[in-house]
């Protein structure tokens, strides 16, 4: 990636973000580290997993933002990428587990062991080894994401039927998923892990590794999205959204736009679900459920669709919700009141908490630098690099 | 591509005998057509007689149920979608005006410049200097450097239909459809945008539709009238105007 690129796509609001995620990065895991345990300033072991959740559900966020709200794909089954890169990584976690499972056996998890396996499934193999693991994330997610975005897009499918039909992909993944059968812990799903990389999962190191590296994913999961929206790539997609036919007439091959978005954005909900699996210790079939993936379309519309930084908020804060709400008595009525904010916000704030902001500053924003603007208009002009977008 | 090997006709547009319906009502019937190099035709005709669904099928939105219809002699168009019609040359400005609303005027034009449509490209991109005074240039042409800045969905109605012809310019294509151009237009809007079109059919092959007699009169070029599908009369505005069938269906309404 060229560096005009990354000089474009990171504005004061996008610095200010990364700054944000990089500083709680660092002092969450710092904090939870050296300072003594009950003092007030230390953060407990139980809450540094519990962000790192967030954050994870944070970079599911911004995969979903770039597509729906840049592009106007509104995936309802981005929880099964998220789910598979989860898969890919509680496999690598299962095979670290070794003989030092409750039957002993050096090379099958324990549920194979007790369901009698002869020995282990093809596609387990390769998983004893990190990297492979880790390309696996990547590229499980992405290619089905790429398989079904090829089929999708160049039929043409949009809008609400294609809604549907990704719901229709996780649920069916949840079914497959459930089947002991299947190879992956039917109802179970994978757990019990021990270490990760020779670490132990449990260790509060561990655990603060593993914040700080959801930090870092965020952090590149954003300036990549920042990179691609601010280019003309951007302009495209946004065009795509506003106008679809219109943009072919241009001669813009569309479904080649939205394929390559769809499948990165596959790719980043995969490494999302990859780094959960360690910090929450499980991974079953109700990750794929229909509804996880509606819940992450909401973040995403309480946050501010389209702002890419809102789509993150929203992950945190309905999150945060979450589990205050369903840890205390009003925990039975949860979907409703999520079901009940989401209604809300499509009335009250349709562009979400960020775009809410967004409007109503970027006037008094413009009318304080009036003057600046000018100069930096014929800078950029110079550039042949068009003025900010104010939608954007 | 299918490519023949010969060329078919000197037209750079050519229909033949093409037919399209939709669930058993016949839009076109019959339609048979031909624009030479560098010319610039006017399309009249009454609402629904096929004149939008024409241009429809030139750009490869519908496919003709039958019929030939030949790009440059040798292209068949009626295999081709809509990207790669485009890309080979023919632009369109829609009936109902179609810009980028939550995009700038300046950055509408920007994706309607003939320039890399592909993903690394369009990802990759840099603006050059050419780019830019091209950008310019349109502005100019189409009276909106001032508002280069505003969002397309801010200007009025008129604007929306310079701006689309403006993309057009900037697109560069060897054939302009242009779609109902100065409807909503003020009258020295509508004179102005007469002025635009001949000066840009002195490189480029141009089909026009629109009601506004006026305009088309204005533009003195050949005129085809249409309905139900087929073409009704052809030739200059004063032979197809005093034609009883054209007055009877359409101008005597
Ligand atoms: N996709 C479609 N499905 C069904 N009917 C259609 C479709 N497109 C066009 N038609 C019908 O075909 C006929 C021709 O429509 P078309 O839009 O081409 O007319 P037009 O000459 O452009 O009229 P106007 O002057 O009102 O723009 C109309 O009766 C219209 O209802
Ligand atoms: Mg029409």
């Amino acid at each position: 990636m060229t560096p005009h690129i990354l000089t474009r796509s990171l504005d004061r609001a996008a610095t200010t973000f990364i700054l944000i995620v990089a500083g709680l990065g660092v002092l969450i895991p710092l904090s939870n580290l050296l300072m003594p345990q009950g003092s007030m300033f230390q953060v407990p072991t139980y809450l540094v997993a519990l962000w790192g959740k967030y954050v994870c559900y944070a970079i599911l966020a911004l995969s979903i933002d770039l597509i729906w709200g840049y592009c106007g794909i509104l995936s309802l089954g981005h929880g099964a990428f998220f789910a598979l890169g989860g898969y890919a990584m509680g496999m690598y976690l299962m095979r670290q587990i070794g003989s030092r499972g409750v039957y002993g056996n050096p090379i099958l998890p324990d549920f194979m062991v007790f369901l009698n396996y002869p020995k282990l499934p093809w596609y387990w193999h390769g998983f004893d080894m990190f990297w492979f693991a880790a390309l696996m994330v990547l590229l499980v997610p992405g290619l089905l994401a790429f398989c079904f975005g090829w089929l999708a897009f160049r039929s043409r499918v949009t809008g609400v039927y294609l809604s549907i039909i990704t719901q229709a992909m996780t649920y069916a993944l949840l079914l497959a998923f459930f089947r002991n059968d299947f190879g992956f812990g039917g109802n179970n799903g994978l757990t019990d892990f021990k270490d990760i990389l020779g670490f132990n999962v449990q260790a509060d190191g561990t655990r603060a590794a593993l914040f700080l590296l959801s930090c870092a994913a965020l952090i590149i999961a954003f300036v990549i999205c920042r990179a691609i929206v601010t280019s003309k790539l951007g302009k495209v997609l946004i065009a795509v959204r506003d106008a679809e036919s219109r943009t072919r007439f241009l001669g813009y091959r569309v479904e080649s736009y939205k394929l390559f978005v769809f499948t990165l954005s596959a790719c980043m909900a995969g490494v999302a679900g990859a780094l959960y699996v360690p910090q929450v210790g499980i991974i079953n079939p109700s990750e794929f459920a229909p509804g996880n993936s509606i819940e992450a379309v909401i973040w995403v519309a309480v946050g501010g669709r389209g702002t890419l930084v809102g789509a993150a908020l929203g992950a945190v804060v309905v999150n945060y919700a979450k589990t205050f709400f369903t840890s205390g008595p009003l925990a039975p009525y949860w979907l409703f009141m999520l079901g009940a904010l989401f209604i809300l916000v499509t009335l009250l704030l349709p562009k979400g908490i960020v775009g809410t902001f967004n409007a109503w500053w970027e006037p008094w924003k413009t009318r304080r630098t009036t003057g600046l603007a000018a100069d930096e208009e014929s800078a950029a002009r110079e550039d042949g690099i068009g003025a900010p977008n104010p939608a954007e | 591509m299918n490519v023949m090997d010969t060329r078919a006709t000197s037209a750079m547009l050519y229909l033949d005998g093409v037919h399209v319906s939709f669930d058993g009502f016949h839009a076109i019937n019959n339609l048979s057509l031909a624009l030479e190099p560098g010319e610039m035709r006017a399309i009249i005709g009454p609402n629904g007689a096929g004149k939008t669904t024409m241009m429809d099928i030139i750009t490869g939105k519908t496919k003709p149920d039958e019929g030939t219809v030949l790009f440059d002699g040798t292209v068949d168009l009626t295999r081709l979608d809509e990207t790669r019609i485009a890309e080979l040359g023919i632009g369109r400005k829609f009936q109902k005006p179609t810009v980028f609303e939550s995009q700038t005027v300046q950055d509408n034009l920007l994706l309607a410049l003939n320039v890399d449509h592909s993903v690394r490209g369009t990802l990759f991109w840099r603006g050059s200097r050419d780019e830019s005074e091209r950008i310019d240039k349109v502005l100019e042409t189409i009276r909106l450097t001032d508002a280069r800045n505003r969002l397309a969905g801010s200007l009025s109605h008129g604007q929306k239909q310079w701006l689309e012809i403006g993309m057009l310019l900037a697109q560069d294509p060897k054939v302009l459809l242009v779609d109902e151009p100065v409807a909503g237009m003020t009258d020295v809007e509508t004179h102005l945008t007469a002025e635009l079109l001949k000066e840009i059919n002195k490189n480029h092959t141009i089909m026009v539709v629109e009601h506004d007699m006026t305009f088309v009169r204005e533009l003195g070029v050949k005129v085809t009238c249409l309905h139900e599908g087929t073409v009704l009369a052809e030739g200059s505005i004063d032979q197809v105007s005093s034609n009883e069938r054209v007055v009877e269906v359409y101008l005597g309404r």
